[in-house]
Parts: C-alpha cells; sequence; structure tokens
C-alpha cells in the first residue's frame, strides 16, 4: 500500500525524466555525440563540479560552526542568532547575486559565484545539523570524555560522527542546487554547465541540444547519490539509546566568545547585509517605480497562492516515501528515495519545458492552471520534502503504531490517528522549507504559470530585464520578506531559536 | 501541539485556494470573435503592457498576456505546437519569429496587413510581419573614447585601440541577427574571420544589451555592440533624458553591416487565422495609435508610413543601414556554429 503510493509519487516526480528520453531519442546519437563530447561540455561539467565541491565544503565548515556555536556553546544573544543565521536562505540567488556584482566593482568569476552561492545555501547544511545535534545523545560525548579524551577530540571523534548523516544529506543538497542554479551563476557570469543549458535555449532557440546537455545533468546526479550512499552504508546509526533526551552541555566560550559573536555577525552581514544595503540603493537611485499597491499585493497573494499549492502536492507525494523509508527500510525504499533526487540538480527551464509537453499531450485540462506548475515544484522540490517526514518518522517510535494495531484498529486509522500527529512537525517543516522554496523559483514559473499571473519572482525578473530597478526593489524586498517566514518557522522548530 | 494544529490548518488552506483557484483559471477557447485573446510576448512587460491595456481598454477585447523572453516562448510555442492556447506571438526580434514560422505553426497574414510595412522588414513567405525597427550600434562613453576615434565599421573593432574595451552579447539575438547579416553581407569565410579576431580582442561578454549599456555608461567598458533604444531605458531609470547620459550612440556610417535595422513583430498562430479579434490587435499595433506609442515610450522605429522618428534619433528612412533582407536572417543554425566554433558563447 505504501509502496504503491510511493512508487506513484516517485513517477510523478521523474515525469521529467520521460520527456528528456523523449526528445533525446527525437535527437539521434549522432546529434548527441556532437552536443555532449565535446572539449567545452568537458571543460564546463569539469567547472560545475568544482563549484559544487567547493561551495559545499564552504557549507559544510560554516554550516557545522555555527550549528556548533548555536546549539553547543554558551553565546551571548543566541535566539536572535539562530533566525538570523537561518534567513539567507530566504534571499533568492539572483537577487544576492545582483546586490554584489552592483555592490564590488569587477565581481565576476569562480570565487565569487562560490561566495554567493555558500552565502545563499549553507543555511541547507545548518538546519539538519542544528537539528541533529540539539537531539543527539550527550552520553555519548560524556563517556568520551570520561575516558580521557579532550574537548576538541571528542568534537571530532563523537559529536561530528553523530551528526554525519545530517552533514551529507544537508551536503547532498546544497551540491546538487549548486549544479542547477542558474540566478547567481549568470549574474557573476560564470559559465557552468547550466549556464551552457540557458545558452543553448537562448542561441537560436535550440531546444534540442539543451535537452540533450541536460541528460549530463541527470548522470552527474546519479553519481552524486551513488556517492553519498557509499558514505552512508560505512556509517552506522547513531540514534539516541533511549530513554527521555535532556540538553546537551554547552561549551564555555570564555575569551572566544567575542570572536565568535563577531564570526556570526560577519556572516549575517554578508549574507543579508549586502542585499538589503543594495535594495535600498536600488531604490534611493532610480525613478521607476512598482504598479499600484494592489499590482504588488496581487502578485504577493500569487505567490503565496502558488507556493502553497506547490508545498500542499510536494508534501502530500513526499509522505509516502518518507514514511516507507522510515518505517520500511530496505534496497527498494532506498532506491525510491534517492530516485526523487534524480531531477533535483535539473535546471527548472528544462522542469518546465517538460510539463508543458506533459500538459499539452496529456493533461490538456491542467495545462497553464496552479496544479501543473504545483506538480512541477513538485517534481523540482520532493527530495526536500522526503528528507523532513523521513527524518520525522524515524525518531516517533514504530512500537506505537504496533500497539495501536494490535488493539485493532484498521491501518488507515493508525495512519491518521497515530503516524500522522507524530510526523506533523516533521511534515511542517518540510512543507516550510518546500513553500519557500518556490517563492523563489522562477523558469519553471514563467513557463507554466496560468497566463497573466504575475508572482514575486516573475515581477522582479520583469523589471530587472527592464533596467528598472527601482521598481523592482519593493518586489525583492516582499519576496525576502515571504520566504522569511516559513525560515523563522523552520528555524524555531530545528532549535536554532526559542 | 499549537504548531500542529497551524500546519494542518495551513495545508487545509492551501488545498482550499489551489482548488478554488483550478476552477478560476480559464484557458481561453480556440473561438473566434469571442473579444477575447491570448498572447505571448516575448516583448518585456515594463515596455508593452500600457498599450496592451490601452487596446483592450478601446476594443472590449480582453487581452491576456503571457510574458517571457522571446528564446522561452519560441521553446514553448513549439513544445505545445498545434493545441497552443496563444493566438499571437508578439517576438522581441525577427530570429524567434523565423524559429516559430519554421515550426509549421504560423498562418500567412492577409496582404492588406503586410503592405503597411515596408517589404524588408516583414516575412517573405507572409508568416509574420514587423511591428517596429531597432538599429544595431556602438553605444560609447563619451570620457573614454573621443568622437574623433570613433570607428567607421565594426571592422574596426579589431583593431589593438579596442582590446579589452568592447561589450557584447552573443547570447542575445540580435547580436546574433548582427552575426547573420555579417554573413550575408561579407560570406561565411570573412564572418569567421571577424569574430575570430574580435575574440583575440578580448571583449566582455554580458548577457543582454541593458548591461552593457550600464556598464558602458557607468565607465566600466568603453564602448559595446547594442541596440538603439536601451540608453533610452537605462535614461529613464535614472530620471534623465538620453543626451544627458555618458553614454552615447554611435551609427555605423554609409551601410556599415554594424548599423542592421533589425525588428520586433507578431505572427498569428494557425488557429486563428480567421479570428477577427486577432486581427484588430495586430491592425492596432500596426495603427498609428500603436506606432506612436512605440516611437515615444520605447523609443523604437515605427514601421508604418506617417509616423515619426522618436526624437533625437536620425529618420528610418535616413539610416545608414546596410541593404540586407531580413528573410536572409533565416540561417540561425550556421549563425550559432559560428558563434560556438569561434568561442564567443
Amino acid at each position: 500500500m505504501l509502496l504503491a503510493a510511493s512508487t506513484a509519487a516517485v513517477g510523478v516526480a521523474l515525469l521529467p525524466l520521460v520527456y528528456l528520453a523523449v526528445r533525446t531519442g527525437e535527437a539521434g546519437w549522432s546529434r548527441i555525440a556532437d552536443e555532449v563530447f565535446t572539449s567545452r561540455v568537458a571543460v564546463l561539467a569539469g567547472r560545475s563540479l568544482a563549484l559544487a565541491a567547493v561551495v559545499t565544503t564552504a557549507c559544510v565548515v560554516v554550516g557545522v560552526g555555527v550549528a556548533f556555536l548555536l546549539v553547543r556553546t554558551d553565546l551571548p544573544g543566541r535566539g536572535a542568532f539562530g533566525v538570523i543565521a537561518a534567513l539567507p536562505l530566504a534571499v533568492p540567488t539572483y537577487v544576492a547575486g545582483f546586490a554584489w556584482v552592483s555592490t564590488v566593482d569587477g565581481f565576476e568569476g569562480f570565487w565569487p559565484a562560490a561566495l554567493v552561492l555558500t552565502l545563499c545555501s549553507y543555511p541547507y547544511v545548518l538546519l539538519p545539523v542544528t537539528a541533529a545535534l540539539a537531539g543527539a545523545d550527550p552520553a555519548q560525548e560524556e563517556v568520551a570524555r570520561s575516558l580521557g579524551r579532550g574537548p576538541w577530540r571528542t568534537f571530532t571523534s563523537v559529536t561530528l560522527h553523530q551528526v554525519r548523516p545530517a552533514v551529507t544529506a544537508g551536503g547532498l543538497l546544497v551540491a546538487l542546487y549548486v549544479l542547477s542554479d542558474f540566478g547567481a551563476v549568470s549574474i557573476v557570469r560564470l559559465d557552468t554547465f547550466t549556464r551552457a543549458i540557458f545558452t543553448a535555449f537562448n542561441l537560436g532557440f535550440d531546444r534540442t541540444g539543451a535537452l540533450v546537455l541536460s541528460n549530463v545533468l541527470v548522470v552527474i546526479t546519479a553519481l552524486l547519490i551513488a556517492g553519498e550512499l557509499a558514505t552512508r552504508a560505512r556509517g552506522a546509526r547513531y540514534a539516541r539509546s533511549g530513554g527521555p533526551g535532556r540538553p546537551p552541555t554547552r561549551l564555555r566560550l570564555r575569551a572566544a566568545r567575542w570572536p565568535a559573536v563577531l564570526a556570526l555577525c560577519g556572516v549575517a552581514v554578508l549574507a543579508l547585509g549586502v542585499p538589503a544595503a543594495s535594495l535600498a540603493r536600488w531604490l534611493a537611485v532610480g525613478v521607476s517605480r512598482p504598479g499600484p499597491w494592489s499590482e504588488v499585493a496581487a502578485a504577493a497573494g500569487n505567490s503565496l497562492l502558488v507556493s502553497l499549492a506547490g508545498a500542499a502536492l510536494t508534501m502530500l507525494l513526499a509522505l509516502p516515501v518518507g514514511l516507507l523509508t522510515a518505517r520500511a527500510p530496505g534496497p527498494l525504499a532506498t532506491l525510491l528515495d534517492r530516485l526523487t533526487y534524480a531531477t533535483h540538480a535539473l535546471p527548472g527551464v528544462v522542469i518546465g519545458l517538460s510539463l508543458v509537453f506533459f500538459g499539452i499531450n496529456v493533461a490538456y485540462s491542467l495545462y497553464q492552471t496552479v496544479w501543473l506548475l504545483a506538480l512541477a515544484y513538485a517534481a523540482l522540490f520532493l527530495p526536500l520534502a522526503v528528507g523532513a517526514v523521513a527524518g520525522a518518522a524515524v525518531q516517533s517510535p514504530p512500537s506505537l503504531e504496533e500497539a495501536a494495531r494490535s488493539l485493532g484498529r484498521g491501518p488507515f486509522t493508525v495512519l491518521r490517528t497515530v503516524t500522522l500527529p507524530l510526523t506533523l512537525p516533521g511534515i511542517g517543516a518540510g512543507a516550510a522549507l518546500v513553500f519557500l522554496t518556490c517563492v523563489k523559483e522562477l523558469p519553471a514559473t514563467l513557463l507554466l504559470r496560468p497566463t497573466g499571473m504575475d508572482t514575486l519572482a516573475t515581477e522582479l525578473w520583469t523589471h530587472t530585464s527592464a533596467a528598472a530597478y527601482a521598481a523592482a526593489a519593493p518586489y525583492a524586498a516582499l519576496l525576502v520578506a515571504v520566504a522569511a517566514v516559513p525560515t523563522w518557522l523552520l528555524a524555531t522548530r530545528t532549535g536554532l531559536a526559542t | 501541539m499549537n504548531l500542529r494544529r497551524a500546519v494542518s490548518g495551513c495545508l487545509a488552506v492551501a488545498v482550499v485556494v489551489g482548488l478554488s483557484a483550478c476552477g478560476g483559471a480559464e484557458k481561453a477557447a480556440n473561438v473566434a470573435g469571442d473579444k477575447k485573446i491570448t498572447v505571448y510576448s516575448g516583448r518585456s512587460e515594463t515596455l508593452v503592457k500600457p498599450l496592451l491595456e490601452k487596446f483592450q481598454r478601446q476594443s472590449g477585447i480582453t487581452v491576456q498576456v503571457r510574458y517571457g523572453t522571446s528564446a522561452q516562448m519560441a521553446a514553448q510555442l513549439a513544445e505545445e505546437g498545434g493545441r497552443s492556447p496563444a493566438d499571437v506571438f508578439f517576438s522581441q526580434d525577427a530570429g524567434a519569429l523565423g524559429a516559430v514560422a519554421k515550426g509549421g505553426n504560423l498562418a500567412a497574414l492577409p496582404a492588406e496587413v503586410l503592405s503597411k510595412v515596408p517589404e524588408v522588414y516583414r516575412s517573405r513567405s507572409e508568416l509574420w510581419v514587423g511591428v517596429t525597427g531597432r538599429s544595431r550600434v556602438l553605444v560609447y562613453n563619451t570620457d573614454l573614447v573621443p568622437a574623433a576615434e570613433l570607428p567607421k565599421s565594426v571592422f574596426e573593432l579589431t583593431g589593438p585601440a579596442w582590446k579589452g574595451k568592447i561589450g557584447v552579447a552573443p547570447t542575445n539575438g540580435s547580436f546574433q541577427a548582427f552575426v547573420t547579416a555579417l554573413r550575408v553581407q561579407h560570406g561565411d569565410a570573412k564572418a569567421k574571420e571577424l569574430l575570430t579576431q574580435l575574440k583575440a580582442n578580448e571583449p566582455e561578454t554580458r548577457d543582454g544589451n541593458v548591461q552593457i549599456v550600464a556598464d558602458v555608461n557607468a565607465g566600466k567598458l568603453a564602448a559595446g555592440l547594442v541596440n538603439h533604444y536601451y540608453v533610452y531605458e537605462v535614461a529613464k531609470e535614472q530620471g534623465t533624458t538620453p543626451d544627458k547620459l555618458k553614454a552615447q550612440l554611435h551609427f555605423f556610417p554609409d551601410g556599415d553591416v554594424g548599423a542592421l535595422v533589425n525588428v520586433a513583430g507578431v505572427g498569428v498562430l494557425k488557429r486563428s487565422a480567421t479570428d477577427p479579434d486577432t486581427r484588430a490587435f495586430v491592425d492596432y499595433l500596426l495603427g498609428t495609435e500603436g506606432q506612436t506609442y512605440f516611437a515615444e515610450q520605447t523609443f523604437e522605429y515605427p514601421l508604418v508610413a506617417g509616423v515619426s522618428a522618436p526624437a533625437g534619433l536620425p529618420a528610418l528612412g535616413t539610416l545608414p543601414a546596410p541593404r540586407i533582407d531580413l528573410n536572409d536572417l533565416d540561417t540561425l543554425d550556421a549563425t550559432i556554429a559560428l558563434i560556438k566554433a569561434v568561442g564567443l558563447a
């Protein structure tokens, strides 16, 4: 039952791959070879992978470091820093990229791209690691300390091992996100693989060439996922050994507290201060103005609507997959779980076109409705939701469900009265994450939105492409504000802020 | 507990709101004369929305518009094929119109529509018609480039004086049209030579024209190859007029290919070939009011006789444009191959 539902959900998420296969098949082998086996593709793929590696490493360092400071030390102002540290998740990379380019002269190339992407995506590591650090069993560290290990060695040998699954899961999301990102790299003018796909679309409207290239991203994704699976297989689970949890012991920072505060402030200034200052400057320098407030409000309402629909559908599809991986782990569950990642590194424009194809040929009544757009969001962001559901389900003891079944409740009643309430916080966290990612999404939204519907992201795009930066600024600010609400929810839920 | 209730409340709202949206969003039905049309616009919303709203008010025809880039719209139309909900494609350049026309989705336009526009600015196979013209120019920073040193031909930009100083947008449709024109006028070998030398001269690459003009105006670039009207957009945002900008326009003289005049135009989808509403829209764009709007608000060249050019620009007829038939610009594949081969994109 769960298996059937999971398979169906994964099938939906894999629709874009069907489309890719159809169009790639049409291209023919010689065309594929011409497009794929060139030195340019090799260079771009290498550069994209290098960027993914650098950004992922930086995100792990920043994410784990910040999480440790917030959860395991007596840092002053932890509550405020907790929210601030998670907020960069609400800033779209195209806004951050634009802010940096207009602030720093000659801001272009590999390292600037890495900086912007790191600042926007380290919360993908921060959030799960915070949750893991807060939930980890302090007894294991205490044992290590009592056996004579110093604080640093305890941290590296015990604490880091405890949070390793969270680090690799977050790192994988960052790596895949970097591969699919177009906003930041196009603004700092770094030629990456995804940019080559966009260029192929723009160069002579070459759909086939662009789609053929997209297959390379799918292959790279498959390799990354296999890599993550391999590291996971070697690591054992470090679950709490039973009994009620207690808060972890906090490290006294003493003299190190001010450098630590400074470091957190530095991250906040780079990730939030620069974009905020830049938006203020757009508004001050330009004379263009956004439409009447009713238009701005309508765009905000539409953003809410499509993102809520996207989050709802994504959670609906994620629920069976997440429960399956948590309740019936095994090769099949792992396979289904990992398949949800297959389309995660594809650029939004490819997902968008694939659902145009699907809508026109299969589901015409859904075409250019909110639901097809929601489906695109689900295909793009399903792994974010599955991870949250599975994480919550793993932590709730299956014995409760078994007890309910043994007392005569049917499987559906158990799902409704026991499993769902237990996993609800996880579902909420997943929904918040998917929602805020949907708010920021642009390329698929442009292709699939109902005709005439503007969202904050599309309005921002409209105005910046016509150089009307002052008109764009309120949309950018509102977009960040709308995305900040679920971010704040997430921060509170993971124990970043109380 | 509170959080749980909040989350389930949110989900319930999402489902209800989503469902109502699903019912509320209607696709334009393919009915002729239903006082409703759907336009796929590769042209920016900020530039054309006021005009489309004016048309809607005057004609009583509801205009539903999808905005995107011309390339994206062309890809979407190609994917939609015969089932496209679109009636009209309003494209930023002739290349995207040509691509959609080649896909076989555009209907032949009636002679009365075509004849409003000079022959060079419309499709030879009658599938699209130009609405406005734009000239390729060299935009230059008056502090960095003395007027006496302005090049007489785009070929001069390969010289050492311009090394590292020129901005180009090779992924942009209008640059590609320029390259195609170069191939048409001078042959593939000469075109390749120019692009190779240009590439060797280390040009600065940008995604679009507007970034080039902004950088030239800010003194980050000395000059760039762009369309003429972007100086007006940059000036508008700064609350000034184009003559006050550091970025000024230079039209390559004597029919040099660097001064190619290209069009933005429309094509009508096959299913709407006889739809009077669609026809009314096309007529409006080519009428005095539509043409005047483009001349005054977006600073493009009107193509219909009797409407004068934007203030401060030479008249379209007096432009030193090269004699190139836009219909010959449909060999985009070869242009793309060339741009890729020399390593510009």
